[in-house]
Parts: structure tokens; C-alpha cells; sequence
């Protein structure tokens, strides 16, 4: 995988956008295998063209058009061997673009370190951080509002869940995104690899206020992050409920 | 197999022109002619292209600069943004790209280039205008309700579009299913005629492979379009059931499902891409030959290729849904069939560039319209393929990329396409030649600012920027410095294209006072249309001059010919 890393890195070299979680460095890499591929294949085609324009352009001489129907074998070739070339590019891409999805989207890695539920409503985001346990819905669950706080290199599982209308998680960094449904509770995963701060996207329109709807994660060392747990797990700890909400740095 | 095809309509009164109709505006209003039918699709889409150009102006400003007073606007609001978000990609496409390409120039074209008097129904055709014209209201109307315009995207997702409680635009989002329920029956009407016209009304010896490709692709494009809408405007009253009538359709509290408009939704709307590709792709490849002077290379491979492309493009609808919550298993699926239709997409861009090989190519302005086309739409189809690709649509899903990808199908498809065709066939319309030089004029300042607007937007795409948002200030990545100077930079060439379309209104309007006056056949091209006055009678021909067909429309620079043209209705004993 180190040479697919390593390319896999392009957007985050020329300065556009962190990688930040295990998975986006192979998200990036299938978007620069497509670029290569693609690219190559608009460049001919384009070149081709303005070339054939330009030489082929009347140029008062008197000549006339050639006068070719394609239906000559010979001919037609020039248009079978491209395509026969597409098809054989599109399985290429196929076959990685399956490997990238089955890993972030099918295959749920096991034992997270910690459970989340992240609920979408008109318009912000609640969280529901798995507290000191590791475990969602018990009595140490921090609820938060528009700010994830995670530890660097764990790994997380997800709940996505909405109250009201569509709402689309989104974590550009970790090149993670899944609506979020109401009725339904949908689980993913991600692990984050950088610390800092980043933007957290709604990426659905919600209504009037889904401009507004952003938040923040907070990717933490191990010692920040336990200060973190540690100075908002409740203190009495009953039943939580969704209007408890510290404010945190 | 020359079944001289059977005609419906030549028999009937067409043929003495004095006893038509109401007279005056009367005779517009209620006229049954096809051509009067495209011009009125024609002029109501135009003038809904500047309402959604202007809609984009307003909120491209709102970007650029968030806050400001917009001129001949002023502040926009989010709940605004959001409307004129919806609103713009909704005419774009339903009040633009359809009433131009395929209902105008379906209309003008089709009775035209098959060689018939008019429709096959006449007064059907009529109807269909009526009702789209009454849509057009509709929508309009829905702005300026109370509560403001629908809100909630074109794709009008519930359950945000099925709530007044979630998108606070009661009458809007009504008025806005029930204007795209009417447009789309306007459309199922003016399909009924383009198909049966060209299966009924061809002149005496024009076979199935003699009709012009634009022929073929309108009546596919039409065919598509019936077939897909179907579950959509079941769709549709289903929405409107939950609006009005608190129905639950697509309420899960109800046991109904929001997944379900997506699905209907996009079933209908990635055929509609086509439905809206094929025309402007037919009017390109007959510009290309006209004036390459080349035969299409491989006529029949184009129709097969759009018939299989229309096919495939029933199969490929969930790519739209990858990240939405659908089983993951499906977008494996959906993945092929969608890089698969890459295959005889970029067979027929091979096929317009192999036309160009060997002819004798001139640059007149319809001509540079439909070359970039060629280039622009290329664009539009590489940056697709990452996007069907599963893997890398959980990261450009709803970005800017998709955004910029789609407007490089869109905007060739509906204003190059268009001004191609507006171009080519302007002599035949109004029997004058338009200038030249105001013409390239008007090309270059469309074309370069157009890849300066989008070129960009894909570079935020990539960085993260999501869509349909007023201001990214609060977004700490998204509101760099680098980025917001990259909006403005798009805003800005947006502002140089709106004001190089004065170039073209000028150039219509002096055409119309003082142009000169257009030959039959100004282009030296092949098909029907041209060998009837410009513009063409009542009944487009004069019934003694009705066509009789004896070739296919592309034969161009035949070896051992003088002309380097053959006009499909020119009798063989004539040339030896
Ligand atoms: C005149 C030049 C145009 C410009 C500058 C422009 C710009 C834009 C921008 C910036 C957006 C996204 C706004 C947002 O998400 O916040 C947008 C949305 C859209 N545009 Fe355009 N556009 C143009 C022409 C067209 C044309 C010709 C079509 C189609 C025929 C079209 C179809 C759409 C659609 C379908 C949407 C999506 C609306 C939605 O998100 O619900 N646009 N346009
Ligand atoms: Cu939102
Ligand atoms: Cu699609």
C-alpha cells in the first residue's frame, strides 16, 4: 500500500485538503487514478480534435472534403480500438473504486474504541460522545452540540440519525459523508490520524438554516482528550438529556 | 423496403392558405402551426434562460461577497439563497433546456426535415404549448407567493420538501410541484406528435436511415422522456397528497419512506440528461457536416449508440444516491452500469471528431458553437467518471466538483446547443443572414468566460466546498483567503459573460432591422428545410413543391459531383 499512499496523497500535497483519517489517503488515490486515466484520454481526444480542425480547415485551395462513410472496416477501427480501450480503462477503475468502497463503506472494522451517535436536526448537529466507557447509551455520555471531540487513532463506529428532515454527515478531512435518514440509524466508521480542528458539513440541504449548520471536530491527543472526557462527563450522571450541554475548547 | 411513407396530412386543407384562422395576436395565440408553436417554446425559454441567469447572477454576487446589497436584488437572505438556488436549476432545466432544444426545435424541425405541412397533430401541439405556457406562470407565480419560492433544491427531496413545518414555504413548494406536473405533461403531449410525425409524415421515398440524425435523437430524446416520467408524476402527486392532505408517503413516522421520492426522482432524471443531451447532440452533428462537407462518419453507429446510450440510462439512476442511505451492495452495481455508458458516450464524441478527418472545415460562427461544444461537453463527460466511480463520490458527493461537472453538460447542452442551433437555423427562421463578426464576437466572450467560471468551481469542489450554502465564512477550511479570492474570480468572469449576451440581443435586433435577406439554402446543406423559402409558408412548401426524398441528408463532396452538396431532394437523372 505505500506506493498507493504515496499518490494517494496528491490532494493533500498540493495544499487543497488534509488527509486526515485511514481511509482518505485510499478515497484520494482512486480520485488520482481516475484523474491519470481520464486525463489522459481528454487530453488525446482534445488534441486530436484541434488538430484535425486546424489541418483540415479550408484554406481557399480549392480542395475538397474527402468523401468517407465509415463503413469501411478499415475505417471503423479507428473507432472500435478507442472504445475497446475505454471499456478496458472502465474495469480498472471499477475494480479499485469496489476495493475503496467495500473498505469504507461495507466492511465495518470490529472493536471500535468507541461508540458515537451523531443526530441531525434542523439545524445542528448533536453528538453523543461515548463518554470514559467506550460505550453509548450509559450513564457517562457527553452530549455535545455541532463539536465532535475524538482521540487521535482510535477508532470510531457511528449511529447517524435524524429527527426531521435529510441531513448529510460530512468530515471533509476524513473524506467521510452519509446522509442521515429520519427513522433510520445508519453506522459507519472512521479513524481519525491527524490532530487539530476541522470543519464538520451538513452536505444535504435541510432548510432555511442548513448554511448554518456547521460544527467542528476536535481530533485530540490521548492526555487532551481524557481532560476532555474528563471535565464534561456528568457528574451525577442520570438519564442525559439533549439540553446538557458544556461548553468545551 | 421504401415504404413511401404514408402522409395523414397532406390531404387536408393546408393547401389554400387564405381561409386560416383567427386573425392578428388572435392567430398567435391559438395558431397551430408548428413553426409558430417553436418560436412561442422558443421566446418563452429565452426569456426563462435570463430569469435563471439572472438568478445566478444574484447569488454568485451573494458569494463572492457575502452580505452585499446585490444590484437590481439586494440582500440575500438564506431562506432566499436557498430559493433561488432551487428556483435557478429548476427553469434551467424544465423552462430552459427542454422548451428550446426539444419542444423549439423539435417543432421547427421535425415536419421541416421529414418533408410534411405541419405535426401530425396540429391542435395537440397547440395544447401542449398552452399548458406549458400555463406552467411558466406557475412557477413564476410560486416566487412571489407568500412565504416565498420552493426552497428545498430541484431535486426537492422530502421529507423537507413535504413539510411546511420543515421548509417554511407553504404555497411555494405547492406551486412548485404543480408547475412541474403541468410542464411535464405539456411535454408527454409534444412527445406524442414528434414521434408520430416522424413514423407518419415522412415525404414519399425518405426511408428510416435517410432522416436527419437531430430527427432521430429528438424523437428518441422524446421516447426516453415519456418512458421515464411516468413514475415521477406518480411521484409527484404523491408529494403533493403529503403537502396538502397530510398524507405520508414519504414520512417514515407514517411507515412511508423519503428514499422512495429519490429513487422515482432520479429514475426520471438521469434519463432526462439524455433527454436533453440527444437533441443538442443531433444539432451538432448536423452543423459538423454541414460545414466540415463531410458524410457522417458512421450515420447508422450514432443511432444505434443513442438507442443503446438510451437504454443504459435507465440503469444508472442510483448513482445519484451512493452516500443516501441506500444498500451499500447496490452502488456495485450502480457503479458499472454507469462507467459502462461511458462506452458509447465517448463513441460518439470519436464519431463527431472522425467526421472533422479529411473535410474541408469552416469556421462560421454556428460552426465554432458546435465544435465547442464537442470540446466543453468532453469536460463534462471525464470529470462524470469520478463521480460514478462509488469510492470517490463518498468524497465529491454534493461538492462543487459535482457542481462543476454537471454545468459542463448543462451549460453546453443548454446555451451552446442552443445558440448553435439558434445560428444555423436563424436564416430559415426569419429569412435573414445574421453578422458574422458580432457573432464570433459573442462566441469568444461566451466561451472563455464560461470555462472561467466553472474551471474554478471544480478547484473547490476538490477542497471540500459543499453545496447550496450562502456563506462559507463559518467554515474554517472553506473561508481561506485563497478560496474566497476563487469565488470572486468566478463571479467576476460570471459578470464579463452576462454582458457579452448584449452582444447577441444587439446582433438579433440589427439582423431584424437591416440584415440581409437569406437564400433558401445559405449553408449549401442537404436536408428538406433548405430547399423551402426562408422562412418557410404556411404548410412549408408550396403544395406543388412538396419533397420527394432520393437520398440520405449527409452526402457531401461526392467524388464526381461539381456541388460538393446533394440535396436530398434533388431528382438522380439530374447529375450524371
Ligand atoms: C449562466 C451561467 C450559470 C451559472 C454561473 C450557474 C451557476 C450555478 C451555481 C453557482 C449553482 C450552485 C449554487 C449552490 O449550490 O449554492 C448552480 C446550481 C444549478 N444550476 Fe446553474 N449556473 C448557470 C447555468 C445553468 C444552466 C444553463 C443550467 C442547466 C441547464 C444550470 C443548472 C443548474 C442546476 C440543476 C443547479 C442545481 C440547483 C440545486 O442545487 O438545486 N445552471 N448554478
Ligand atoms: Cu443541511
Ligand atoms: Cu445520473
Amino acid at each position: 500500500m505505500g506506493f498507493f499512499e504515496s499518490w494517494g496523497h496528491f490532494f493533500d500535497r498540493i495544499g487543497l485538503i488534509r488527509i486526515g483519517s485511514t481511509y482518505a489517503a485510499d478515497i484520494d488515490f482512486l480520485i488520482f487514478l481516475v484523474l491519470v486515466v481520464v486525463g489522459v484520454w481528454f487530453l488525446a481526444a482534445e488534441l486530436i480534435f484541434v488538430y484535425f480542425i486546424m489541418k483540415f480547415r479550408e484554406k481557399g485551395d480549392g480542395r475538397r472534403a474527402d468523401y468517407i462513410d465509415g463503413k469501411n472496416k478499415r475505417h471503423k477501427r479507428w473507432i472500435t480500438y478507442p472504445h475497446l480501450a475505454v471499456l478496458v480503462f472502465d474495469v480498472l477503475i471499477i475494480v479499485v473504486s469496489f476495493n475503496v468502497w467495500h473498505r469504507v463503506k461495507m466492511d465495518l472494522p470490529e472493536n471500535p474504541d468507541c461508540v458515537i451517535r451523531v443526530t441531525g436536526q434542523q439545524w445542528a448537529w448533536i453528538i453523543q460522545h461515548c463518554g470514559a466507557d467506550g460505550e453509548l447509551d450509559t450513564a457517562d455520555d457527553i452530549y455535545t452540540v455541532d463539536e465532535l471531540h475524538v482521540e487521535n487513532e482510535k477508532l470510531y463506529h457511528f449511529r447517524l440519525e435524524a429527527t426531521d428532515v435529510l441531513h448529510s454527515f460530512s468530515v471533509p478531512v476524513w473524506r467521510i459523508k452519509q446522509d442521515a435518514i429520519p427513522g433510520r440509524s445508519i453506522t459507519g466508521w472512521f479513524q481519525p490520524t491527524v490532530t487539530g480542528q476541522f470543519d464538520l458539513q451538513c452536505a444535504e440541504i435541510c432548510g432555511f438554516g442548513h448554511t448554518v449548520m456547521q460544527g467542528q471536530v476536535f481530533v485530540e491527543s490521548a492526555e487532551e482528550h481524557a481532560a476532555w472526557v474528563e471535565a464534561n462527563t456528568p457528574v451525577e450522571a442520570p438519564a442525559p438529556a439533549t439540553d446538557n450541554t458544556p461548553s468545551s475548547g | 423496403m421504401v415504404e413511401p411513407a404514408v402522409d395523414l396530412t397532406h390531404g387536408h386543407p393546408h393547401d389554400d392558405h387564405a381561409h386560416h384562422g383567427p386573425e392578428g395576436w388572435k392567430k398567435y395565440l391559438w395558431s397551430t402551426d408548428h413553426k409558430v408553436i417553436a418560436m412561442q417554446y422558443m421566446f418563452t425559454g429565452m426569456f426563462m434562460a435570463l430569469v435563471g441567469g439572472f438568478m445566478a447572477y444574484v447569488f454568485r454576487m451573494q458569494l463572492a461577497f457575502p452580505g452585499i446589497n446585490v444590484p437590481g436584488f439586494g440582500m440575500v437572505s438564506m431562506g432566499e439563497y436557498n430559493a433561488l438556488v432551487t428556483n435557478h436549476g429548476t427553469i434551467m432545466i424544465f423552462w430552459v433546456a427542454m422548451p428550446v432544444l426539444l419542444a423549439a426545435f423539435g417543432n421547427f424541425l421535425i415536419p421541416l426535415m421529414v418533408g410534411a405541412d405541419d405535426m401530425v397533430f396540429p391542435k395537440i401541439n397547440r395544447l401542449s404549448f398552452q399548458v406549458f405556457f400555463v406552467s411558466t406562470i406557475v412557477i413564476l407565480a410560486s416566487l412571489v407567493v407568500e412565504g416565498g419560492g420552493f426552497a428545498g433544491a430541484w431535486t426537492a427531496y422530502p421529507p423537507l420538501s413535504a413539510n411546511e413545518t420543515y421548509n417554511l414555504t407553504p404555497l411555494g413548494s405547492t406551486l412548485w410541484v404543480i408547475g412541474v406536473g403541468l410542464e411535464f405533461v405539456a411535454f408527454l403531449l409534444g412527445g406524442i406528435n414528434f414521434i408520430t410525425t416522424l413514423m407518419n409524415s415522412r415525404a414519399p421515398g425518405m426511408r428510416a436511415f435517410d432522416v436527419p440524425l437531430v430527427v432521430w435523437m429528438i424523437v428518441v430524446a422524446s421516447i426516453l422522456f415519456m418512458l421515464s416520467v411516468g413514475p415521477l408524476l406518480a411521484g409527484a402527486i404523491m408529494l403533493i397528497f403529503d403537502q396538502t392532505l397530510g398524507t405520508g408517503f414519504f414520512n417514515p413516522a407514517t411507515g412511508g419512506d423519503p428514499i422512495l421520492w429519490q429513487h422515482l426522482f432520479w429514475f426520471f432524471g438521469h434519463p432526462e440528461v439524455y433527454v436533453v443531451l440527444l437533441p443538442a447532440m443531433g444539432v451538432v452533428i448536423e452543423i459538423i457536416a454541414t460545414f466540415s462537407r463531410k458524410k457522417v462518419f458512421g450515420y447508422r453507429i450514432v443511432i444505434f449508440t443513442v438507442v443503446a446510450t438510451g437504454v443504459l440510462s435507465f440503469f444508472v439512476w442510483a448513482h445519484h444516491q451512493f452516500i443516501a442511505g441506500i444498500d451499500p451492495r447496490m452502488a456495485n452495481i450502480f457503479t458499472i452500469t454507469t462507467l459502462l455508458i461511458s462506452v458509447p458516450i465517448a463513441e460518439l464524441c470519436f464519431v463527431y471528431i472522425a467526421t472533422l478527418y479529411g473535410g474541408s472545415i469552416r469556421l462560421t460562427t454556428p460552426m465554432l458553437w458546435a465544435l465547442a461544444f464537442v470540446a466543453e461537453f468532453l469536460i463534462g463527460g471525464v470529470t462524470g467518471i469520478f463521480l460514478g466511480a462509488a469510492g470517490a463520490d463518498i468524497y465529491f458527493h454534493d461538492t462543487y466538483f459535482v457542481l462543476a461537472h454537471f454545468h459542463y453538460t448543462f451549460f453546453p447542452i443548454a446555451i451552446i446547443g442552443t445558440y448553435a442551433a439558434f445560428t444555423y437555423w436563424f436564416p430559415k427562421m426569419f429569412g435573414k443572414m445574421m453578422d458574422e463578426r458580432l457573432g464570433k464576437w459573442h462566441f469568444w466572450l461566451t466561451i472563455i468566460p464560461f470555462n472561467m467560471i466553472f474551471i474554478p468551481l471544480f478547484v473547490l469542489g476538490m477542497g471540500g466546498q459543499h453545496r447550496r450554502i450562502s456563506n462559507y465564512s463559518g467554515f474554517s477550511e472553506l473561508a481561506r483567503d485563497g478560496f474566497q479570492d476563487i469565488r470572486v474570480f468566478a463571479t467576476i468572469s460570471l459578470l464579463i459573460m452576462l454582458a457579452a449576451q448584449f452582444i447577441f440581443f444587439y446582433n438579433c435586433y440589427k439582423t431584424w432591422r437591416s440584415g440581409p435577406k437569406a437564400p433558401r439554402n445559405p449553408w449549401k446543406a442537404n436536408s428538406l428545410e433548405w430547399t423551402t423559402e426562408s422562412p418557410p409558408p404556411h404548410g412549408n412548401w408550396h403544395p406543388d413543391e412538396m419533397p420527394v426524398v432520393y437520398r440520405g441528408p449527409y452526402e457531401f463532396s461526392v467524388p464526381d459531383r461539381i456541388d460538393d452538396y446533394w440535396p436530398q431532394n434533388e431528382p438522380p437523372q439530374r447529375d450524371s
